[in-house]
């Protein structure tokens, strides 16, 4: 895995060139993006991070392929992402990019391995190949022996677990965070970001949205989002410095 | 994303809200089960109807003729056609009814009394429990024998053995020789009220003059029709006058009892119709209620991603699932009511396979018409929008 990162190759894993995203709402233009450029490589453990208002759900929206930039570029693993359409956009969110929601999101009538199961299930994977990754999936989170569960059964710490489980079942090349502890209390919260860094250091690419710059530190590097431009971008101790003086 | 899938999550979703399910379903429930019922009911009645021609003859033409002073027509001339043509008519025999009082010491009771011949019995397949038919010397010599039915047993005597009893007709006495076998539970009225003797006897008796009424048996009902035509052109022939003369055939009264059934099924299966098609209205207004009330769980599965063809086919498998098993449970409900209805009826009456295949597809097809609208929108939302809603 340290090989991987070494051998770091010429094209990111994420770049966003010039990227506008802009709504109309009312008379007044709302520039969320207000152009954004951004290469996050392959391996990188990053935190977007910026207050609410500030872009940085629309930059993730766009990264996670769940919208396209007004314009601009994002290319994915050097595939042009911007104009894509809706099931295109469906398929490079099931193939690359692995989901972890602040409400976790998983859904209530399916069982933990069979929400795990979903995005193999949409990516044709076999029933019998689904539940063994699944399983696997649900192993590296550490909680196999609840995968017969429904998510109401389990703590808030558990169901994001599934819900990171189900991220990694897919094997993404990116796994996209949105305010993953939002919802937990500061002693899960710490477990869930331990657990992030793990996946980082076992070579996994990590894109982490949040508020909380306590949580941006936890990351490699920190990218700030304030009116839907970057005016931060540097590791976590820089950051610091930063908001160090910037207060 | 496979069928199987999709269907195994469509019926967990309908146990999961099963008083939505139960109430969404009730119209389609209503609907298949009131055709089933209708359509069964009907081809029993129908049955009914042409059990009870079959049984009446409908190889029987029945010829009445009003002889004139000039234009007649004889007994010997209509038996010679019958000869004539005997590849098509199985017999004649000439048929005399009149109203008689009928009295065995007190007991009296009004009958008709109908004088046949004695070919009348096999064209008629008439069974005899006792005794012999009405035969040709009897014709012949104008004999005061007579065959009767189980109701004039009953009314008249106080045992079944009247094998040579005799009954008063009008004040002369007739020998029982023959006794009709039972079909009608001896009611009055029916098959079992009859008193057949020569019809030479009940011509003079009742002052006939000219035989006026004659019943033709062709072999098969398909022969009908020829027969119809024979006579007709013997009887033109004859009289040069066609309303001297009038044929009639059960065949008609078929076919009128066949297109009114035909009529009555169209107006009442039109009936059903409308209601399979407001319950196809229920099932997308509660579609569209579950596509609005999942619109987290669509922007899930799109952030999984799913695609828009995925989540269409999730929902019309939905509505296709609720729709089939509101069919189904109608079969079903149908069915037992048609059975029921019909033997508290006394019509033998069973759900037909046309109308169970006919009503189940078409309650799928309802389902995936009507929630093709519903699952279309939810195909169509947004992801970001859709996890957003809370």
């Amino acid at each position: 895995m340290e090989q991987t990162m070494q051998e770091q190759p010429l094209t990111p894993l994420i770049e966003l060139v010039d990227l506008y995203k802009i709504y109309q709402v009312g008379d007044e233009e709302v520039r969320a993006n207000d152009g954004i450029n951004l290469k996050i490589w392959k391996g990188e453990f990053v935190a977007i991070v910026g207050k609410s208002g500030s872009g940085k759900t629309t930059t993730m929206n766009i990264i996670g392929a769940l919208d396209v930039p007004t314009s601009g570029k994002y290319i994915l693993d050097g595939i042009d992402v911007s104009h894509m359409k809706d099931d295109q956009l469906a398929e490079v969110r099931n193939k690359m990019i692995g989901f972890v929601f602040q409400q976790y999101h998983l859904l209530p009538k399916l069982s933990v391995v069979e929400n795990i199961e979903l995005p193999l299930l949409y990516a044709g994977v076999k029933k019998k190949q689904r539940r063994e990754r699944a399983l696997a999936a649900l192993e590296q989170v550490g909680i196999q022996n609840k995968w017969n569960n429904y998510p109401k059964q389990l703590s808030g710490g558990q169901q994001q677990r599934v819900s990171i489980a189900r991220a990694l079942a897919g094997d993404p090349s990116l796994i996209l965070a949105d305010e993953p502890t939002g919802a937990l209390d500061s002693k899960t919260s710490t477990d869930v970001l331990e657990f992030l860094k793990k996946l980082h250091q076992e070579g996994n690419t990590i894109v982490l949205i949040t508020h909380d710059n306590t949580v941006a530190m936890k990351a490699e590097r920190v990218i700030g989002i304030f009116d839907g431009k970057i005016i931060f971008d540097g590791t976590a101790e820089e950051y610091e410095q930063f908001n160090h003086n910037h207060s | 994303m496979n069928i199987f899938q999709a269907f195994r999550l469509a019926l967990k979703s309908i146990i999961a809200n099963k008083m939505r399910s139960v109430l969404t379903m009730l119209g389609m429930i209503i609907g298949v089960g009131s055709v089933i019922m209708i359509m069964g009911l009907m081809q029993g009645v129908t049955n009914y109807f042409l059990e009870s021609f079959a049984e009446m003859g409908i190889n029987m033409l029945t010829v009445t003729v009003s002889s004139t002073g000039t234009r007649s027509v004889s007994e010997e001339e209509m038996f010679a056609i019958t000869e004539e043509n005997a590849d098509i008519f199985e017999g004649v025999s000439p048929t005399v009814t009149s109203s008689f009082t009928l009295k065995n010491g007190s007991t009296s009771i009004s009958s008709t009394v109908t004088g046949v011949s004695e070919t009348y019995q096999n064209m008629n397949h008439l069974e005899l429990s006792q005794g012999r038919f009405i035969n040709y010397a009897d014709i012949v010599n104008r004999q005061a024998n007579c065959v009767v039915g189980t109701y004039i047993i009953k009314e008249l005597f106080e045992n079944n053995n009247v094998l040579g009893e005799t009954i008063s007709v009008d004040g002369e006495s007739f020998t029982i020789v023959g006794i009709v076998e039972e079909t009608a539970d001896g009611e009055e009225g029916s098959a079992d009220d009859c008193f057949y003797a020569a019809y030479t006897k009940i011509a003079r008796k009742s002052f006939t003059g000219s035989i006026k009424n004659y019943t033709f048996a062709a072999h098969d009902s398909d022969m009908v029709e020829e027969a119809e035509t024979i006579l007709d052109n013997f009887l033109y022939e004859k009289f040069k006058d066609e309303d001297l003369y009038s044929i009639s055939t059960l065949t008609a009264l078929l076919e009128e009892v066949d297109s009114m059934t035909s009529v009555l099924g169209a107006v009442l299966g039109g009936i059903a119709g409308i209601s399979l098609l407001v319950a196809g209205i229920g099932i997308m207004n509660i579609m569209l209620v579950s596509v609005t009330e999942r619109t987290q769980e669509i922007g899930i599965r799109k952030s999984l991603g799913a695609k828009r063809k995925d989540i269409l086919c999730q929902f019309i498998i939905e509505a296709g699932s609720i729709s089939a098993l509101g069919g189904l449970i109608g079969i079903i409900m149908g069915a037992s009511l048609v059975i029921y209805l019909g033997s508290q009826f006394g019509v033998n009456a069973s759900p037909t396979i046309n109308s169970i295949i006919m009503s189940f597809s078409i309650s799928v097809a309802i389902g995936i018409i009507f929630g093709y609208m519903p699952a279309r929108k939810a195909a169509k939302l947004n992801p970001i929008d859709a996890l957003r809603s809370d």
